[in-house]
């Protein structure tokens, strides 16, 4: 699919697919969720009004993940229990979409793992379980229900209205890190790091008043 | 794409809806729970729709020691000091307190300063998992950054006191498994329940560093006893000690080589007599002999054939110009034998002696021995060598020189005998 501009099905405002990875996207004037296909562009939701955001990241940001440049296109919020947290979706400039999970100022950088794989229940799973995945050895830390609370911006697949779903998180020795969605049938495997914030290099953040970056 | 705003995001203020008062929120959205500095309500502020959770009594308060508000440095970042915590334990019926303070950046994010009795740390989350390694002892421990960390204490750590801001939601008296690892400076803390575990690695700062940090007024609390992590003093001391020790003990081979290679040893007299028990005296002189060389010492070597018997030799060493002595009496004696423990034997048959600072010159020894009434003839042998290496200064010498590094060793180990007698592996405890 390539770029594509056109009217918003729902209020007639431009609409513009800046990514031709992007499968979905949210229209900026009525906040429609639009999905494109290979025929046409749909609404197929609303989305509420989100909660305030707490990152230092927007959509426009961009930053730099080890050699590799990337834009931040979208995001995903989640609410749980203790919070909310963000799935920030960016776009390198190789064109493969990442992810980065933004929970309490604590930052993950993660990939989708295309592999075939046997994936643990949700329901077998504790913490402090260690689970391995292409030969390392992931604990879990945090087995997380969570529900959808939102999207903004360019997103890779649709992804709106979903009902609670357990999230779980993994961690190794070494600093990586994986979390396990199962809002799918298979749930999906995201693999990754922890990183910093200083790491990622960023410019085009938010600015705070009283703070320097 | 989303147009997005440049205005800078500003601090926020909401009223409480308990007293009315105004709450900042210097953590913005990530502040999911605020308390009213006027009331003391708790607030949960992670909707619009702001609640109170809980509400303290004046005597739940508590004093925090660093004013929320405040900001400076750590490692390089600068963060606001928004919360303040009191948490507590009970161990053998006690309650412990310490203090938590969170410190908010907006990009990097939390960091906390704790404080028990004066002893403070500053404290990072760890974000990946630390290797469990073999138990040391007892205790399990873990590795994490090349640091191996050995347990300290399990406890169940309880919430008493919330002030300010923090990025999670509060709740007032409930409590959550801690575990703590020491590897001084440095201690590793892993917080649990059945959701979640949250390692986290923490810094041992002085109350001044903090103060300067944070560029507050006064004076720190004075920090009282000895911490789970705090660093010893001692092992710096040890080191420097031993490095001293070392460097003399080296000098002092090196003197001991010098002179074990350009001692003379020379043999200046060396006569065989035998004793014959005689009623009379029994004293001579040798002839004389000179002493060489400058003021230095004089071996007198005395070897018998002494059996089952004892011998006294009075010597004096005798300047025969200037007629100045040395007088020194040796006692010899040796006995053997047999009995139901099998054999056995005491004393020697030989006998050496030092004289010190013998200035060089013409000389002959007078002799007066004496032996056991009674008994067999005894031959001797009367050696006297020129400057002979002397190794037991330096044995004397390498002992006293080592003596801080010893006193020093034992305070080491006070130190961690106290630091140790405050965790779950105190001497003395039940589960010793």
């Amino acid at each position: 699919m390539s770029r594509r501009t056109g009217p918003c099905p729902n209020c007639g405002a431009p609409l513009e697919f800046r990514w031709s990875s992007s499968v979905q996207t949210v229209c900026d004037y009525c906040k429609s969720i639009i999905v494109r296909t290979d025929i046409d562009i749909q609404k197929v939701g609303m989305v509420a009004d989100l909660p305030p955001n707490s990152s230092p990241l927007r959509i426009g940001a961009e930053g730099q993940y080890g050699n590799k440049a990337f834009v931040v296109a979208g995001r995903i919020i989640y609410e749980y229990d203790q919070g909310n947290w963000n799935e920030w979706h960016l776009i390198f400039n190789d064109g493969v979409s990442g992810w980065l999970s933004d929970a309490q100022l604590n930052y993950d950088v993660s990939f989708l793992d295309t592999q075939q794989r046997d994936l643990p229940s949700a329901n077998g799973l504790e913490v402090g379980r260690i689970i391995g995945i292409d030969n390392l050895q992931y604990h879990v830390t945090t087995i997380t229900r969570a529900r959808y609370r939102g999207v903004e911006g360019e997103l890779p697949f649709q992804y709106w209205d979903k009902a609670e779903v357990p999230f779980v998180d993994l961690r190794t020795t070494t600093g990586r890190f994986a979390t396990i969605d199962y809002s799918e049938q298979p749930a999906l495997l995201f693999t990754g790091e922890a990183v910093e914030f200083e790491a990622l290099k960023f410019k085009n953040v938010r600015e705070f008043e009283g703070w320097s970056q | 794409m989303t147009a997005q705003t440049s205005a800078p995001v500003k601090v926020q203020a909401l009223s409480c809806p308990n007293c009315g008062g105004q709450v900042e929120l210097h953590g913005f959205s990530n502040t999911l729970t605020a308390v009213c500095g006027h009331c003391a309500s708790v607030l949960d502020t992670s909707n619009p729709v702001v609640r109170v959770l809980y509400q303290f009594r004046q005597q739940q308060r508590r004093v925090a020691k660093i004013p929320l508000g405040s900001r400076g440095e750590f490692d390089g970042t600068q963060y606001e000091v928004i919360g303040f915590q009191v948490r507590s334990i009970t161990v053998e019926g006690v309650d412990y307190e310490w203090a938590e303070y969170v410190l908010f950046n907006p990009y990097k994010g939390f960091r906390y300063l704790s404080e028990y009795n004066g002893h403070w740390n500053f404290i990072w989350p760890v974000r990946c998992i630390p290797v469990k390694r073999p138990r040391m002892g007892r205790r399990p421990s873990q590795m994490l950054d090349f640091r191996t960390y050995r347990h300290f204490q399990n406890a169940s750590a309880k919430t008493v006191f919330v002030l300010g801001e923090f990025p999670w939601r509060v709740a007032v008296g409930e409590t959550v498994q801690v575990d703590d690892y020491t590897c001084p400076p440095h201690v590793l803390s892993a917080e649990w329940d059945g959701k979640e575990i949250n390692w986290s690695e923490g810094r041992y700062v002085s109350g001044k560093e903090v103060w300067q940090a944070l560029r507050l007024s006064g004076s720190p609390p004075r920090a009282k006893g000895i911490y789970l992590n705090q660093p010893s003093p001692y092992p710096d001391r040890v080191r420097s000690a031993t490095k001293l020790f070392l460097t003399f003990a080296g000098i002092l081979i090196l003197l001991l080589m010098f002179f074990a290679v350009t001692s003379r040893r020379e043999t200046v007299l060396n006569e065989r007599h035998q004793h014959v028990q005689t009623s009379g005296d029994a004293s001579y002189v040798t002839p004389i002999f000179e002493l060489k060389g400058r003021t230095s010492n004089v071996e007198l070597t005395t070897s018998t054939d002494l059996d089952n018997q004892w011998g006294f030799f009075g010597y004096s060493l005798i300047n025969a110009d200037t007629g100045q002595a040395w007088d020194v009496g040796r006692e010899i004696g040796y006995y053997y034998g047999r009995d139901s423990d099998g054999e056995w034997s005491e004393g020697s048959r030989n006998d050496a002696v030092i004289i010190p600072t013998v200035p060089p010159g013409r000389y002959f020894l007078r002799v007066e021995p004496e032996m056991d009434a009674n008994t067999r003839p005894v031959n001797y042998e009367i050696k006297i060598r020129r400057n002979v290496p002397v190794y037991s200064y330096y044995l004397i010498a390498g002992l006293l020189l080592i003596l801080p590094v010893i006193v020093l060793g034992w305070r080491t180990f006070r130190f961690e005998h106290a630091r140790w007698q405050e965790s779950d592996y105190a001497s003395g405890s039940s589960d010793d």
